[in-house]
């Protein structure tokens, strides 16, 4: 019983727009089963989904041009569920099921 | 988190944040406050006059996707009565320019508007990918800035156009000051800040419409009002990406988002102290007495006066600034001239020499301008840039042939 919490896992769509898809597979839209908690047992933040994006779907080595710091790097948008982050209490939002979480670069020219 | 309502209806959700202020907005307020906001840009800087032929410089990336969306929708709104059609450039780069050139193509079809395409080829003889073969990449980027300013307007000379805009934003225009500022470059800093640049006796003048628009409202724009625009970097310039000054405002937006804008403000506030023309063309607030610091009004405000130059400048920028780095008697310069203004006594301040970056100690007055002697297009020197970077690659390349 309690091995069916710790891999419970959490549906949701995560995009990449604004030049971010040539880091994730040249691909916009993908979906993802995050684990429902992490590593200490917390429940699943944005926090917790940028490190696991970087760690299980970037493709790329050029993880800086998507996290500096530990954060996400400065002049990209997240939007959760169409809405700016900062509403939602950014890295600290907690992960809803179907959530769909766009990240958007605005660093890139045309 | 309860779902925030948005400041201005109070009964839709909000969705966006705003940089300059804090306001939280629903999608629909957010849409018609952006383009509110440019309307004032425009009107208040007096920037078209009804039946103008206005060329947009179109790359197919967000800034220049949002430009003619606006401007089409401002058009039909309030009656500019403008011609509007698109002018992209066509560097020659092959996998990078082609998918941009495409939603270029798209976009001319989406907005309703004529659609021209300049390439270097055709005006130069040149592409970039041959200038590259032929100097490498580094230094790659002075070039294609050259030729580019250069392109749009004699793109808008072959339509006809005297009126070229671009997508230039907030965040460019802070990144030019803080690049022009670190240069000591105080003329060229003047002309970065004004909303239009070239004036009565140049042939196509430019203006950035978007002068006062934050880059993430521009993408966040972009976005609630599903445009269609390619993003992408340059494949001779990844340097370009990692760019300083860029890096720098972005940092400095997440600590205090008004900084933008504050930056754009310090440059005018700092162009209006350059002596010579300082065209005032916005004529919203009283610019010309530089102590009466003008308070942002809620609809965006306007500083004074015009934008940016040519797009692709980091490259170039940093160059010179590691150049500069060798000039240290710039800084005694200034201060020897500064003195010996003073021992004179009677100038005024106005007076003190405006240094060029890139030009060595001499303290610079402002460039006088004339023609090129060999291609006619508008030129301080003898021999406009863009034909001595010519002279240099047509010997090169008949070298190689040889």
């Amino acid at each position: 019983m309690s091995g069916a919490t710790e891999t419970a896992e959490i549906p949701i769509t995560v995009d990449f727009s604004g030049g971010l898809e040539m880091l994730f597979d040249n691909q916009r839209r993908h979906s993802v089963s995050l684990p429902a908690v992490d590593a200490n047992g917390k429940p699943a933040t944005i926090a917790f989904l940028i490190d696991y994006l970087c760690k299980n779907l970037m493709q790329d080595p050029r993880a800086e041009l998507f996290v500096l710091d530990n954060h996400i790097r400065p002049g990209i948008l997240v939007l959760v569920n169409d809405a700016d982050w900062e509403l939602e209490g950014e890295e600290a939002y907690e992960i809803q099921p179907r959530d769909n979480i766009l990240f958007v670069s605005t660093l890139h020219g045309g | 988190m309860a779902p925030v309502l948005c400041a201005n209806c109070k009964t839709e959700r909000a969705l966006i944040k705003r940089p300059k202020n804090h306001a939280k907005l629903c999608k629909a307020c957010f849409i018609t406050v952006f383009e509110d906001e440019v309307h004032h840009t425009i009107t208040s800087s007096q920037l078209f006059y009804p039946g103008e032929k206005v060329a947009i410089g179109a790359s197919g990336g967000k800034d220049s996707t949002v430009l003619a969306s606006v401007l089409k929708t401002l058009n039909e709104r309030h009656g500019y009565g403008l011609e509007l059609v698109l002018l992209s450039i066509d560097e020659g780069i092959k996998g990078y320019r082609d998918d941009s050139l495409e939603t270029v193509k798209r976009n001319a079809v989406q907005y309703d508007m004529p659609l021209t395409v300049v390439g270097y080829d055709e005006l130069y003889g040149w592409t970039m990918d041959q200038v590259v073969e032929t100097i490498g990449k580094k230094g790659n980027c002075t070039y294609c800035g050259v030729f580019r300013r250069q392109a749009l307007d004699r793109g808008a000379k072959m339509l006809g156009i005297k009126h070229v805009v671009t997508g230039h934003n907030a965040d460019d225009v802070a990144e030019t000051v803080l690049m022009n500022l670190l240069r000591g470059d105080l003329a060229r800093l003047s002309r970065s800040t004004s909303i239009v640049t070239g004036d009565d006796q140049s042939e196509v003048k430019r203006s950035k419409p978007l002068k006062y628009s934050y880059e993430k409202e521009i993408v966040l724009y972009a976005h609630h009002k599903k445009l269609d625009y390619f993003s992408t970097e340059c494949i001779y310039s990844p340097e370009a990406f990692r760019g300083s000054a860029r890096g720098l405002i972005k940092q400095l937006e997440r600590v205090r988002p008004t900084a933008i804008l504050d930056i754009v403000r310090s440059g005018e506030d700092m162009a209006r102290l350059v002596p010579g023309d300082s065209p005032s063309s916005c004529a919203c607030k009283g610019q010309n007495t530089a102590s009466s610091a003008p308070v942002e009004d809620d609809i965006g405000g306007c500083g004074s006066s015009s934008g940016r130059t040519p797009g692709n400048e980091m490259a170039a920028m940093d160059k010179q600034l590691r150049e500069n780095e060798a000039h240290e008697e710039l800084e005694i310069d200034v201060a020897k001239a500064m003195s010996e203004r003073k021992l004179n006594g009677s100038e005024k301040q106005r007076d003190l020499p405006i240094r060029n970056g890139n030009s060595a100690s001499k303290g610079v007055a402002r460039q006088v301008r004339g023609n090129c002697k060999r291609c006619g297009y508008m030129s301080s020197q003898d021999i406009c840039q863009a034909c001595m970077l010519l002279e240099g690659l047509n010997k090169n390349r008949a070298q190689i042939q040889i």
